[in-house]
């Protein structure tokens, strides 16, 4: 019994929390490998992106709650976000078309590209804090636990309770369904493949009568889809405020590189590595091991490895680790 | 003369410019956002060094300022005997145990050829070494975290004169470099990009939650300052007759004693913060031009063009015999150095040090923004750099306040968009940085200043 105990005590703490918060990045991830791999540049606007994209369905979300129409036991957001991402993608396409174009045109090194994500970023910024202000939002509306700690307990008689949010439920289920439509069109359809063999080489794929343009456009698309149900999902399931989004930003990087950048799949695996290192490392075992070890092993202090305020440093000496060891990151990306 | 025409025009229009915010808004104002201007011009010689002169990026400026501000606090305040008593011994075995460990893992590195086994080996010390130190270290925190902690709760300093901060914030942030530089120097241009933003963040990190060293995030307040104070002054004999001097003709206006002695006094408050900004900007002055000194005499020395010719063409300078590995991080840790000393003046004119404040916004981006405006690989275009994006992030606000009133002009003073933008004024700083950024990287990549070497 104490055993089932200390397992529920993990998934409840571990498990369902690191998987959440694993998927919020890895679609961010997914997005920054993009950006990089095809049009070859590490794109600082990420954070903001993604910010853009939450307050859009955020700003639908209010219209359709001021209409009345709602989804029921699910947010409203859900329903928000398609109208969202119609927006953010023909946002991108607009930076795109007035700010990358050029440089990409004139061959820019990637670091000129860089710096002129920075000044995307600025912008960004600004414009997302005009129009809705720095204060933490919360727009979250529906059913807000599929298993309440309480209920968990009454129906397996056990001490330790499980809470599931349905917001972790959703974030779960639409990161594998959009990661496996994506990987699906990147494999099997005639564009995605050639947009991997535009990322692979260049000049061949040129060659080989690629039309660039069409590449360009339809990456700057998916990162818009990913952006905004990244940051959408991230947003339901914590809350939404510009500077939240500008740090997670950092960790989204890291999760990229760890997993090899350029690399997809990689980096979609990296979320969950860097989510489940940030949280495994963080938390505090002393529960767990008052299940697990007879009462004379009871260990006195937290058993915390490290406080909670190194949450962040531990994505970054992973990266580091990562960047020392196998500097193509752990399934192979391009190499830097 | 005619050479250096647009460096002087450039530079007289800056200087009318503040002269123009004495004169409309307030002395004060002027001399603090010159003061700044200066300490972000420090700033912005450092990030030049490295991206104009050697073409490094690096993104982690946050963490050496942090630095430098940290090393105003060891060197300038006084120690707190009774955390040294109940704790320090602790530390100091901590400090002890991490040499040993950096020691034990050099050894193997040079004495055992690469393999599986040096590299577990290495990662078992570390390991290791930090369970220990956490074990050794963790009483000793405790206690010195507990000792008076409304007041004191950390370690404390040196209790030196401030200013000799400004060369130990070098020292720190060089080093800190120098380990940063060995790690990831040999990595892609925009992946070193993240990795020092992100080491940055670490660096913050640190500081913020280390109370026995810094306090963390309750902050150190009240610093020694290398400049008189204001109350002091405003009862000195010959700082009183100084103002009155000054305002005489102000003064001769008003026939009345009474309300002559309270114009004075007011005058008198104003002046001594103003004498104190003034005090500052002697200082800061001083260390703007030893520094521009410096990185000139540097840039046209043979040193300068060998770095140039690294920057221009990495391969073809090492195939000349230059040693880029080696070369890259001397520049890394000097650049970094600069910037330490920029992070030291800051807490010194503030007189606080909040970790708090440090972020990647104000304390990185904002000075690559002043360095690729400016002009990279030019001393004098950072430091006009500095100049003006500072101005703009300070009066940003102003500017978007009349902004907002021009173009609201037809609407209601209650209508809700009007009372909307004028709440978000503030954020009309980031739009401006970021489409100065944007049109200046498009329309004059070199930046206001650009880069023109010529042969002496």
């Amino acid at each position: 019994m104490d055993f089932a105990n200390a397992i529920i005590l993990l998934l409840n703490y571990i498990f369902v929390p690191a998987l959440a918060y694993g998927s919020q990045l890895a679609l961010g991830a997914i997005f920054v490998t993009l950006i990089y791999g095809i049009l070859r540049f590490a794109n600082f606007a990420t954070g903001d992106m993604m910010s853009f994209g939450t307050m859009v369905t955020i700003l639908f979300t209010w219209y359709f709650q001021s209409l009345g129409i709602s989804l029921g036991f699910l947010p409203t957001a859900l329903l928000a976000i398609p109208f969202a991402i119609i927006f953010m993608a023909s946002y991108m396409l607009l930076i795109d078309k007035f700010v990358f174009k050029y440089y990409r045109v004139n061959k820019s090194p990637p670091v000129q590209l860089a710096m002129v994500s920075i000044g995307v970023m600025f912008v960004t910024q600004a414009v997302v804090r005009i129009i809705i202000g720095p204060s933490d939002r919360r727009f979250f509306d529906g059913e807000k636990f599929l298993i309440r700690a309480g209920e968990f307990k009454e129906m397996t008689g056990l001490n330790e309770g499980l809470a599931i949010k349905s917001t972790q439920v959703i974030t779960i289920i639409v990161t594998m369904i959009l990661v496996s439509v994506l990987f699906w069109f990147l494999n099997k359809t005639r564009t995605g493949k050639s947009m991997r063999a535009y990322s692979d080489n260049e000049d061949l794929a040129l060659l080989s009568g690629i039309d660039p343009k069409k590449i360009v456009m339809i990456t700057w698309i998916i990162a818009g889809i990913l952006a905004t149900i990244g940051g959408a999902l991230y947003g339901l399931d914590k809350s939404f405020k510009p500077f939240t989004y500008f740090n997670n930003m950092l960790p989204i990087f890291a999760a990229a590189i760890v997993g090899g950048i350029g690399n997809p799949f990689g980096a979609f695996l990296g979320g969950y590595v860097i989510a489940f290192s940030e949280i495994l490392l963080t938390y505090a075992y002393k529960k767990f091991f008052m299940y697990v070890l007879p009462e004379s092993m009871e260990p006195e202090g937290l058993v915390q490895l490290l406080s909670t305020d190194y949450k962040f440093a531990v994505s970054f000496s992973i990266l580091v680790i990562v960047l020392l060891y196998r500097p193509s990151g752990i399934f192979k990306g391009k190499i830097l | 003369m005619r050479k250096n025409l647009n460096v002087i025009a450039a530079y007289s229009i800056m200087m009318g410019l503040i002269i123009l915010v004495g004169i409309f808004q307030s002395w004060n104002i002027a001399l603090s956002i010159f003061n700044l201007c200066l300490i972000s011009a420090v700033m912005t010689m450092g990030a030049n060094i490295q991206w104009g002169y050697a073409g490094l990026i690096n993104f982690g400026i946050m963490g050496y300022t942090a630095l430098g501000g940290l090393a105003a606090v060891l060197i300038s305040v006084d120690p707190v005997q009774e955390a040294w008593s109940e704790g320090g011994i602790d530390i100091l075995m901590s400090l002890f145990l991490i040499i040993i460990m950096v020691l034990a893992v050099r050894y193997i590195l040079k004495r055992y050829k690469k393999s599986k086994i040096r590299t577990y080996s290495i990662a078992s010390i570390i390991i290791l070494g930090i369970i220990i130190i956490r074990f050794t270290a963790e009483p000793g925190i405790e206690a010195i975290e507990a000792v008076n902690p409304a007041k004191t709760g950390f370690l404390g300093g040196f209790g030196l004169p401030i200013i000799f901060s400004w060369i130990v914030g070098a020292l720190f942030a060089g080093g800190l470099a120098f380990i940063i530089g060995k790690v990831a120097l040999g990595l892609r241009a925009d992946y070193l990009a993240i990795a020092t933003l992100l080491i940055s963040e670490i660096v913050i990190a640190i500081i913020k939650h280390e109370d026995w060293l810094t306090r963390g995030v309750k902050n150190v307040i009240g610093l020694k300052r290398p400049a008189p104070y204001e109350v002091n002054l405003q009862q000195t004999d010959w700082f009183i007759n100084l103002v009155e001097k000054f305002n005489l003709s102000k003064l001769n206006l008003i026939s009345d004693l009474s309300d002559r002695q309270a114009a004075l006094n007011q005058f008198v408050i104003e002046g001594s913060s103003v004498f104190v900004k003034l005090c500052y900007s002697g200082l800061f002055l001083v260390v703007v031009i030893i520094l521009l000194i410096l990185t000139q005499k540097a840039l046209y020395s043979p040193w300068g063009r060998m770095m140039r010719a690294i920057r221009d063409n990495e391969e073809a300078a090492n195939a000349m015999g230059k040693n880029v590995v080696k070369q890259h991080l001397l520049i890394f840790v000097l650049g970094s150095a600069i910037v330490g000393i920029a992070g030291a003046m800051l807490v010194t004119q503030d007189g606080l040090f909040t970790p708090g404040s440090y972020r990647p916004m104000r304390y990185t981006f904002l000075i690559w923004v002043m360095v690729i405006v400016g002009g990279s690989g030019n001393n004098f275009g950072a430091i006009l750099g500095g100049f003006v994006v500072w101005f703009l992030w300070i009066e940003a606000a102003p500017i978007g306040l009349y902004l907002v009133n021009l173009t609201t002009a037809g609407l209601d003073d209650s209508h809700f968009l009007k009372v909307h933008l004028i709440e978000s004024v503030p954020y009309f700083r980031f739009l401006m940085m970021g489409t100065g950024l944007l049109l200046i990287m498009r329309y004059r990549p070199k930046g206001i200043l650009p880069e023109k070497i010529e042969i002496k």
